[in-house]
């Protein structure tokens, strides 16, 4: 028995148990409450909106956008992520570089870059290029690692680096990068559709006046066209189409807001916001800047980076908790081994409507209902989470192989699918920790007091330089659930099953063993 | 004349496990040998060991035929001289092959009987084509020393006689592991027969006999 850290030896069960445990322990520090008067009253007027859906109110342009900014944020870090991702395995600072890229949520990055580019279609097409490059440089990384080497091994020596690339390890991958760029795009257009939310002209810009004064119908039809969008990505974008897309996307660009000198602002922005005030020649306290530095950033950590990283945790636990116990509960119903075809066509139907509606937007819009608590977050992110890995473990309950005399229904789920899934649930929820985190940060800005309500409130008031500060605890947070979730999965022995929802989805698709993971498939459990 | 490959006393092993033990082994230019012995006696390793000592000058004919199947034959078997050419000319007949380069790899293409497949997809040929297609690659390739690993495995009789005397031809120094006694007697000079890991004989093929190789094998032929 291997016994080490603080950590009692791990199981399933005792996983399990400490994670339930922290969440019942995080209720208390939360606040729950429904705090609008007549949340029933809404619900019912937001029904009656998606019912009867006002297609003459859809803002075509801001549609346009969404995809522009969408179509060329992605290209662009797909872009850098492909070259980055070459020199993956060489550089500890380029992983470090592209895990700290992807640490921070695309709605941070285009808070601090509308101080440099304003509100304009840099700051939508940079904010989802950035984090992205960090997501596309360590996958494609991975699928060169996994990828079939034979035939560069038979190369003839003295073939140059950029040759033997091209040639003999670009191709082999090119099916999966094609694969999984295109699946990112639909992620980019989610998080475009966020971007509107804090301002910049994508479809949230008007969900969000819409959702505040309930003009519900509206908001249905302008979503209705986005699942339309989403649903028929397979349509228009495809690899013979990307170079139009990618044309049209530049030539429909809006004009910025206001007319600002990019070179000033970046002067300013780097040489006088970003520098933490102390710091900065024209401080009062020059004389000591050192001094008054540390008391700065002491104020900062204590004030705000510790409440908000342990708001942030506890909404996370919790609702990390909930998703886990959401997907137990619906993946049967997702599944073919329960339900036959019905099984089939429902986990479909809420892939398409999990994958379309953004986090985001739907806390958004349960805290329009039930008022400012951290309830509608912990919904809005159970839901989507706890929708995505019910669909996950309802494809792998299909591929199970079962005896003949299987039991069927309750005993079914009990004795057979959900103990020998277990494994590959707690790798699903674990992988997962590390994204809901992300997003709890992100409801800050929404009036939770997670990190992100800190960020917020320092940019509104143009403090860059703590928003600055606060942005590294945010990645310093992300990073170490990451580092913490994989360790578990290492410890639980499961960190060889397939997580990702892009994985899922392809091998689904091509109704062919998993065209993605290699290696990792070998240790599946039953496939 | 210098040897065109020469091991002494060579140990060599495979993720950590010992296979090859003490092999000296000595093969002049312009001889043909067959290496031979049952599946495990350490044949892979030994044609690995000798790619590895002698890279510069070795055309290789792995077991699998190590395509990338998302690529045409024409670029798979243009692999085979890519360290002939600029980076620039590559990535050029990457996108749009010379017209030059699609002879020289029609006329190889042609040699084993695929030349209708130049512009097919790799991934979409059967298994003996796809072993055509590396062999072709190392034709193309025309470095002195060929080394093939089941060279011929998928191909029928027929097919496999006239391959190897298209390597034979083009290539001066031919090593080649095979499981195909009759093979092997009428295509080579030399057969080295390996068991676990140790020479267990070499001797010219004029002096052996499929009767006396046979009881090498046990019943892994029938």
């Amino acid at each position: 028995m291997r016994k080490s850290g603080f950590l009692p030896r791990l199981t399933y069960a005792s996983t399990t148990w400490i994670f339930v445990l922290a969440a019942v322990l995080a209720l208390p520090f939360a606040d729950l409450a429904v705090s609008a008067l007549h949340p029933g009253a809404e619900f019912a007027r937001l029904l009656a909106g998606i019912v009867s859906p006002a297609f003459s109110a859809i803002e075509v342009w801001s549609i346009v956008w969404t995809v522009a900014f969408a179509v060329l944020g992605v290209a662009a870090g797909c872009t850098a992520g492909l070259v980055l991702a070459v020199f993956y395995d060489r550089s500890r600072l380029l992983r470090f570089g592209a895990a700290f890229l992807r640490s921070v949520h695309e709605l941070f990055w285009a808070l601090f870059l509308m101080q440099i580019t304003g509100l304009s279609p840099a700051t939508g097409i940079l904010a989802i290029a950035l984090p992205y490059t960090g997501i596309f440089a360590k996958v494609f990384a991975e699928f060169f690692e996994e990828a079939d080497r034979s035939a560069e091994n038979v190369l003839p020596q003295g073939a140059s680096a950029l040759s033997r690339f091209s040639f003999a390890r670009l191709p082999v991958v090119a099916e999966q990068i094609k694969t999984y760029t295109l699946y990112r795009l639909e992620c980019g257009m989610r998080s475009t559709l966020v971007l509107g939310f804090v301002g910049l002209p994508t479809i949230g810009f008007h969900l969000e006046s819409y959702f505040k004064e309930g003009h519900y119908s509206e908001a249905t039809a302008l979503l209705l066209s986005f699942y339309v969008l989403i649903g028929t990505r397979r349509l228009w974008a495809r690899p013979a189409t990307l170079p139009a897309l990618i044309l049209v996307s530049f030539l429909v660009l809006p004009a910025a807001v206001g007319n600002s000198s990019l070179w000033a602002n970046m002067a300013r922005f780097f040489r006088h916001d970003i520098v933490p005030a102390p710091l900065r020649p024209d401080s009062p306290a020059h004389a000591h800047a050192w001094t008054a530095f540390g008391s700065w950033a002491w104020r900062i950590i204590s004030q705000q980076m510790g409440p908000g990283a342990l708001e942030t945790l506890i909404l996370g636990q919790i609702a990390l908790v909930a998703a886990g116990a959401l997907a137990l509960l619906l993946y049967p119903v997702v599944s073919r081994r329960f339900l036959g075809r019905a099984g089939h066509y429902l986990g479909r139907a809420m892939l398409v409507v999990v994958r379309s509606t953004p986090e985001y937007m739907l806390a958004f819009l349960l805290l329009q209902l039930m008022g400012p608590s951290m309830l509608p977050a912990i919904i809005a992110l159970s839901l989507h989470n706890g929708a995505i890995i019910a669909y996950l473990l309802g494809r792998q309950a299909d591929q199970l192989q079962l005896r003949a005399d299987a039991p069927k229904g309750a005993s079914l789920y009990f004795y057979q699918t959900t103990p020998t899934l277990y494994g590959q649930f707690l790798a699903y929820v674990l992988y997962r920790w590390e994204l809901i985190l992300r997003e709890s940060a992100i409801f800050g800005i929404l009036g939770v007091k997670t990190l992100g309500y800190y960020v917020d409130a320092a940019i509104s008031e143009l403090r860059i330089d703590t928003a600055a500060l606060l942005l590294v605890g945010v990645a310093v947070l992300s990073m170490s659930v990451d580092a913490f979730s994989r360790h578990l999965r290492r410890r639980l022995r499961i960190d060889g099953f397939p997580v990702r929802l892009s994985a899922a989805h392809d091998a689904d698709q091509a109704q062919s063993p998993a065209t993605y993971g290699g290696p990792a498939h070998a240790q599946q459990p039953v496939v | 004349m210098a040897a065109a490959v020469r091991l002494e006393a060579v140990n060599a092993g495979y993720n950590g496990v010992p296979v090859l033990h003490d092999i000296s082994l000595s093969i002049e230019p312009g001889e043909r040998v067959a290496i031979m012995g049952r599946s495990g006696a350490g044949k892979t390793t030994l044609l690995n060991t000798i790619y590895r000592h002698y890279a510069d000058s070795v055309a290789l004919i792995p077991q699998a035929s190590a395509l990338v199947a998302n690529l045409s034959v024409f670029h798979n078997v243009f692999m085979g001289c890519l360290d002939r050419h600029s980076t620039l000319y590559n990535l050029r007949t990457l996108i749009w092959p010379p017209a030059a380069e699609i002879k020289a790899v029609t006329r190889v293409l042609g040699a084993v009987g695929l030349e209708d497949k130049l512009f097919a997809r790799a991934g979409e040929l059967s298994g003996g084509q796809q072993q055509r297609t590396s062999v072709a690659r190392a034709m193309l390739n025309g470095r002195p020393i060929v080394l093939g690993d089941e060279p011929v495995s998928a191909l029928d009789r027929v097919q496999a006689r006239e391959v190897l005397r298209l390597l034979s031809e083009r290539h001066e120094t031919k090593v080649f592991a095979l499981h195909d006694i009759r093979l092997a007697l009428e295509h080579t000079d030399r057969i080295v027969l390996l068991e676990d890991g140790r020479i267990a004989l070499d001797e010219p093929s004029a002096a052996l006999s499929y009767e006396r190789l046979l009881p090498h094998f046990g019943d892994e032929l029938r």
